[in-house]
């Protein structure tokens, strides 16, 4: 029993060590402070990767600098405008809602909205004539399929086998 | 017997032309965009417009803390792109500031140095690392790599005297005398 709590106590006491060294180490900045940051932006270097896991030198260079600035006290909004400043718009993972940028969000609902438009519209017009059928209404389509109809073109060919 | 046929209801003139039209902005924009893409880097023989590089503390030039392009007329200026983070700029760090210790004294050549997607620590470690004494300083923003639509670094950039493009060299100098070389097609 007595080597079970000294092994016991010695596991805890080495965990909270490690943990200790790791996070003052770092100026009491953990990685997932970094990284809750740096998962916002994208390195213009590596495009398509975002910078929490980039795994080039520019990248590792950039979420230092976070946690220098995170360390130093700056806040997440200052963090990221630092950047922007520096590297540009284009390092965010959200486009800023400015200029041009507006596109990216006012164009996929319009497309949207547009494309079920035209399904919608293109469904009516399909299930119409089905409907003319079955006797629930609509005059235009009623004019192509009625016997009345039927029997003016029986007329009409008629009419046109005599002349021949 | 005759038979009339009730109009169908359809979009709206002005609707269709409006769609149109924003339709046709949308491919132009994305023409536009793809087509700067595939540029590639600006060509020898554009005239370059100017733009201003803001410098290192440490690194000004005659006590200014940024410098134009339109600063150096009459000079050939070389145009460095570098980051801490880029090896192969390692391989010419030394080169360049040897080029520029010989043309410094004439007045004649101006070197300048454009920190590309880097920090400014780091940075600052490499410029004391190779003893780099001409003006640097970080390219705000990245526009200046975007105006000249670099594709990595190193890329370096001479500009004749009248700041039109002249030489695109893209990856490290092999040499000092590569440097010279190339200033010197457009020294009298």
């Amino acid at each position: 029993m007595k080597k079970f709590l000294f092994i016991l106590t010695l596991t805890l006491v080495l965990a909270g060590l490690f943990t200790a060294t790791t996070v003052f180490a770092q100026g009491g900045v953990t990685d997932d402070e970094v990284n809750a940051i740096a998962k916002q932006l994208y390195c213009p270097v590596c495009e398509n990767t975002p910078l929490d896991v980039c795994p080039t030198e520019a990248c590792r260079q950039w979420r230092e600098l976070i946690r220098l600035q995170l360390s130093e006290g700056m806040t997440e909004a200052q963090i990221k405008q630092y950047f922007v400043d520096n590297y540009g718009a284009r390092v965010l993972a959200e486009p800023p809602r400015t200029g041009l940028h507006w596109l990216i969000y006012i164009l996929p609902p319009i497309f949207i909205l547009g494309g079920a438009f035209i399904l919608f519209n293109s469904f009516r017009a399909w299930t119409k004539p089905q409907s003319v059928e079955a006797g629930t209404g609509g005059e235009s389509g009623a004019a192509s399929s009625s016997p009345e109809r039927d029997e003016y073109v029986a007329r009409f060919e008629e009419e046109l086998k005599k002349r021949k | 017997m005759t038979e009339t046929t009730t109009p169908k209801r359809g979009v709206p003139l002005w609707a269709q032309i409006t769609i149109w039209v924003f339709l046709a902005g949308l491919l132009v924009l994305v023409g536009v965009t793809l087509g700067k893409r595939q540029q590639g880097t600006v060509q020898p023989g554009d005239a370059i417009p100017d733009f201003t590089l803001p410098l290192f503390s440490g690194y000004e030039y005659e006590g200014k803390s940024e410098v134009k392009l339109s600063d150096f007329r009459g000079r050939v200026v070389v145009l460095n792109f570098w980051a801490s983070w880029c090896k192969p700029c390692e391989q010419e760090a030394a080169e360049l500031e040897e080029a520029w210790l010989f043309y410094e004294p004439s007045g004649e050549v101006m070197f300048l140095g454009a920190d590309y997607v880097d920090t400014e620590p780091e940075a600052r470690s490499y410029l004391k690392k190779f003893s780099i004494t001409y003006p640097n300083g970080p390219d705000m923003g990245t526009k200046i790599s975007q105006m000249f639509r670099i594709r990595g670094v190193p890329e370096t950039y001479f500009i004749d005297q009248n700041g039109a493009l002249y030489y695109v060299k893209v990856g490290p100098f092999t040499s000092v005398n590569e440097i010279k070389t190339l200033v010197e097609q457009k020294l009298p």
